[in-house]
């Protein structure tokens, strides 16, 4: 008995759309990319249940705060009277702008009390104290 | 006079390397897109030199941390892990306005000495009980 010979299907991948296909990617990649700028003090901040997601990351500040009471914002330590300065200028580029506040654990009130007066008087009313999910 | 016709050259861009060109890119976007996301308790600071709301005193629970870490609800010695029950027990008493709100305003304030951990502690479980009004007061002097 003879059996017939199958005919070979064309088994290739059309690869001329390859390019298209990863520069969509690409671009996706470019416009959700936001660069870390700054790396901040070395914190541990406090564990909380309600803790939430804070979606507009590109309008967040971050001010530091550790167990040594110091301050840091934008990588540079700063005095505690200064910061409604430098919030203020960054209230008045963004007004949509959030204070992430993080603070060690072990920081007194009497300085994020303080640090929120100041917040007070730079107008930068939406802040988030940053915590760990417990 | 004859013009000689000029040869024409292949006019082609080579799109083989394209796709490698773009996978390299992308590569480098993967690994510098930060995944991780910034998370906390949100909070809105009362403008500065507000109108003072004048509040029934009953619709008020008041929460005093101390230095040590010790709590006072109401001028009642409780526990950290009391506060989410009580504070609930609180709020189902005072009821919801209209828009479904709690009324009661838990109001907290520390000691300037307190720790910021004692503090966050206090406040996430007056927001796990459901509060919605909190009344951060500045610490004594």
């Amino acid at each position: 008995m003879k059996f017939e010979k199958k005919q070979g299907a064309d088994a290739s991948i059309p690869t001329a759309s390859m390019p298209d296909i990863i520069f969509m990617l690409i671009i996706f990649f470019m416009v959700t990319t936001v660069f870390k700028e700054f790396r901040g003090l070395p914190i541990l901040t406090p564990a909380a249940r309600s803790t939430e997601k804070v979606e507009a990351k590109r309008n967040i500040t971050y001010v530091w705060t550790d167990k040594n009471s110091r301050i840091s914002i934008d990588d540079k330590i700063v005095p505690v009277s200064s910061i409604s300065q430098i919030v203020g200028e960054k209230y008045a580029a963004n007004l949509r702008l959030i204070v992430s506040l993080k603070i060690d654990k072990e920081v007194k009130m009497g300085l994020v009390s303080d640090i929120q007066e100041q917040l007070r008087d730079a107008y930068a009313l939406r802040i988030n104290y940053s915590t760990r999910f417990k | 006079m004859l013009i000689k016709k000029r040869k024409k050259g292949t006019t082609e861009i080579f799109t083989s390397s394209m796709a490698d060109i773009a996978f390299l890119l992308m590569i480098f976007f993967l690994v510098t897109t930060t995944i991780d996301m910034d998370k906390g308790i949100n909070l809105t600071l009362p403008e500065k030199g507000g109108e003072q709301v004048k509040i029934k005193k009953g619709n008020i629970a008041n929460l005093l941390v101390n230095a040590a870490g010790q709590i006072l609800l109401d001028n009642e010695p409780i526990d950290v892990t009391q506060i989410q029950e009580l504070i609930k027990q609180k709020i189902e008493e005072k009821g919801y306005d209209k828009d479904g709100k709690p009324i009661l305003i838990v109001s907290i304030q520390t000691a300037r000495d307190t720790d910021y951990n004692t503090y966050i502690q206090v406040l996430d479980n007056v927001k796990v009980a459901g509060a919605t009004k909190i009344s951060i007061a500045e610490p004594e002097k």
